[in-house]
């Protein structure tokens, strides 16, 4: 591992994979007790890739994921007890129980959401791009999807775009090596995805997903080269889950011997012991914070339980915009506190100044550029 | 009152809006350097630049997923598919994203984004290309579906769907684009949702939308010289559905015929006498009609293109049938 990483920033990135692996154990629990119901997808084992992603990037750039998803908006400073009401469909959850594990959202820290149809979401992120550079901000997307979306046909046709566009995207393929039961390799005539990067004349790059680390420094680089304008990266985070596909996948295409060998790489005591052995922290600050997270999910868990399912009437909220309504933040909702929201120009104060083909190919052939006699 | 064709009045609320609104942009095929397969964007890339009108790849869900993305983080998207029928490509992206992220956020996140382009039969144009897909987004919660007939309606409506906060299926119809109609001249912006009795009468009433109008018009001017007169109502917008307007008519006239150029089984004439029997049975003197589109995959023959479609003679005669009038 790379040397010089400062006690704070080692324990911030350790506590928040923490939070995500003691999260998704509450949540495994919390399902085999039928308090969480429907598809539930663990993100045990991948840890390192949301952390040290969050790490690399501002809060003001968008995140946008697939159906495993509760990390993602862990890293980013989630209402813990809210991510978990969401789980177990209660009215205080950020979707008001109305989306569950697959469809977290949490607008206040720019993640717009997860999605249930594999590479669903890979053409969104182009278009949160494709805004960003529109108004001119300096503001990536991270688009998260698994090996198995790499073979969709929303995938090729977005890095196309955003190729062809310069979007600011980086194109993260967690590859966990299994789409469902299916291993990537018995599916792919490349199964390498960064490899694909090429095909698109895009800068394609491969990291130990296991590192949080090298996640973070490796992103942080991708994410610097997006902000430059030099266009989108695909990046793959080589990964591994350590749980089934969902809550029901017994997992039994894949031997013994796999697992526990992949289990030695477990991001977690993995940062822990790398950082008690190069002395960048004790053994002690660690105690304290498995004590602080467990307090910290504990008390999720106790909201979530304690939280009134959603009214029948909202049903048939949210569907429709109505004229005046005003969007409410979840934890104003709930917690009833005031939060930062996203708010972006009006139409009438915007100025467009993007050219997204060079002025001389849009006007060749129009008449004022006819060289005067 | 200027008399213009449909293309030009889609032309003229585009400009407008975008004039307006600078978060409104068009992306699709052929939009900018082409001027539109349809010629409905003739002028804007000179107008409004290449970020605002923008020539895609023929890339249907790519495209239509990036203007999702673009609607949920505040930018107004207009997608222009060269027909429906290639829409069905970005059909995931329409009905899993643009119609649930609302819901699915719980009300967190907005898309404001209109998908439009021509529907229905273009004339010897086959299996692929000649399909009216309207039942198909109207089934889905979350998505209004705007199918206009009049030019001044095309106009008014698509400035309307522009504004909307809510994704917009915008139906065209790509043999109404060269036909003319009375546009008024400033500003012409038409409620989502109101249908338009385009004609008076107390004998059945003709319940209709898009290109079909104009058949249902010409029937109507063939019964009229019979003395039957009709109550024309053109829906206009099929979500939000005018269901007062339906019901009132159809307790005025106790009678009602649909004429829907799309196939009859899971139509959405199927729907209004839906609407019909549960809301209006004591009314009836006669058992609703459909004219509709013969339930078989399009022809290339004209013979059996022509023998598919719906005509003015079949609206007339279900009519006549509703009425107990038919000869022999």
């Amino acid at each position: 591992m790379a040397p010089a990483y400062p006690k704070d920033l080692v324990l911030r990135l350790f506590r928040s994979m923490y939070l995500i692996r003691r999260f998704e154990e509450r949540a495994a629990q919390a399902y085999g007790q039928g308090k969480i119901n429907g598809f539930c997808h663990l993100y045990i084992g991948q840890e390192a890739v949301a952390v040290g992603v969050n790490e690399a990037v501002q809060p003001r750039d968008y995140i946008i994921t697939a159906y495993r998803d509760h990390g993602y908006a862990l890293a980013r400073g989630a209402d813990v007890g809210m991510v978990m009401a969401e789980l177990f469909g209660r009215g205080t959850g950020y979707s008001k129980g109305k989306g569950g594990s697959m469809h977290i959202y949490d607008i206040e820290h720019n993640v717009l959401g997860g999605y249930g149809i594999v590479g669903g979401q890979i053409p969104l992120a182009a278009g949160t791009a494709f805004a960003a550079r529109y108004r001119n901000e300096d503001r990536i997307t991270v688009c998260y999807f698994g090996d198995a979306a790499a073979n969709q046909g929303s995938f090729h046709e977005t890095l196309n775009m955003a190729a062809k566009w310069s979007l600011p995207v980086i194109f993260l393929c967690e590859n966990n090596r299994y789409g469902m039961g299916t291993a990537m390799t018995r599916v792919s005539a490349v199964a390498k995805v960064a490899r694909r990067a090429v095909a698109y004349d895009m800068r394609g790059e491969s990291v130990d997903g296991h590192d949080v680390l090298k996640v973070y420094e490796t992103v942080r680089d991708c994410a610097a080269w997006c902000r430059s304008g030099k266009g989108p990266v695909l990046l793959e985070a080589d990964t591994y889950r350590y749980r089934g596909h969902s809550m029901s996948d017994a997992a039994t295409y894949r031997s013994k011997e796999e697992v526990e060998a992949e289990r030695k790489g477990d991001p977690i005591p993995r940062l822990r012991a790398w950082a008690v052995s190069a002395q960048v922290a004790t053994e002690a600050d660690f105690d304290g914070i498995d004590a602080e997270v467990k307090a910290t999910v504990d008390e999720a868990v106790k909201f979530a339980d304690a939280s009134p399912e959603p009214s029948v009437e909202e049903l048939w909220t949210d569907h429709f915009v109505e004229p005046g309504e005003r969007d409410v933040p979840p934890r104003e909702r709930v917690r009833g506190v005031k939060v930062d929201w996203p708010t972006y120009p009006s139409g009438q104060e915007l100025r467009v100044s993007w050219e997204l083909e060079p002025r001389t190919l849009v006007q060749v052939g129009e008449p004022h550029l006819k060289k005067p006699a | 009152m200027a008399e213009i064709a449909w293309r030009e009045a889609l032309n003229q609320a585009l400009a407008e809006e975008m004039e307006r609104d600078a978060n409104v942009f068009l992306m699709g095929e052929e939009v900018a350097r082409y001027d539109g397969a349809y010629k409905v964007s003739q002028g804007l890339l000179a107008k409004f630049g290449s970020a605002r009108v923008v020539d895609t790849p023929i890339s249907e869900l790519g495209f239509a997923g990036l203007g999702v993305g673009a609607a949920m983080v505040g930018l107004r998207p207009v997608i222009e598919m060269m027909t429906w029928n290639f829409a069905v490509l970005a059909m995931d992206q329409i009905v899993h994203n643009a119609a649930k992220v609302r819901q699915m956020s719980g009300g967190q996140l907005r898309c404001p984004i209109v998908f439009r382009g021509p529907n229905g039969a273009g004339g010897r144009l086959a299996a692929q290309h000649s399909q009216s897909l309207e039942a198909n987004y109207a089934h889905f919660p979350g998505l209004k579906v705007v199918a206009p007939s009049t030019p001044a309606d095309a106009k008014g409506l698509l400035k309307a769907s522009i504004r909307d906060d809510n994704p917009v299926v915008f139906l065209e119809a790509e043999l109404l684009y060269g036909v003319k109609g009375d546009v008024p001249q400033g500003e012409l912006v038409l409620p989502l949702g109101p249908a338009s009795l385009k004609r008076e009468g107390s004998d059945c009433t003709l319940i209709t939308w898009s290109r079909m109008y104009y058949h249902a018009e010409e029937a109507a001017r063939q019964l009229e010289a019979e003395g039957i007169h009709v109550d024309l109502l053109d829906l206009r917008t099929l979500k939000p559905l005018d269901e007062a307007a339906i019901l009132a008519s159809v307790r005025k006239t106790n009678r009602a015929v649909i004429v829907e150029e799309g196939w009859s089984f899971c139509g959405v004439g199927a729907q209004l006498v839906d609407l019909i029997q549960s809301q209006a049975f004591d009314a009836l003197d006669a058992p609703v009609q459909r004219v509709t589109g013969l339930d078989v995959n399009r022809s290339y023959a004209a013979v059996l293109e022509h023998a598919a479609e719906v005509n003015p003679a079949r609206i007339v005669a279900a009519v006549k049938h509703v009425l107990y009038r038919e000869e022999g």
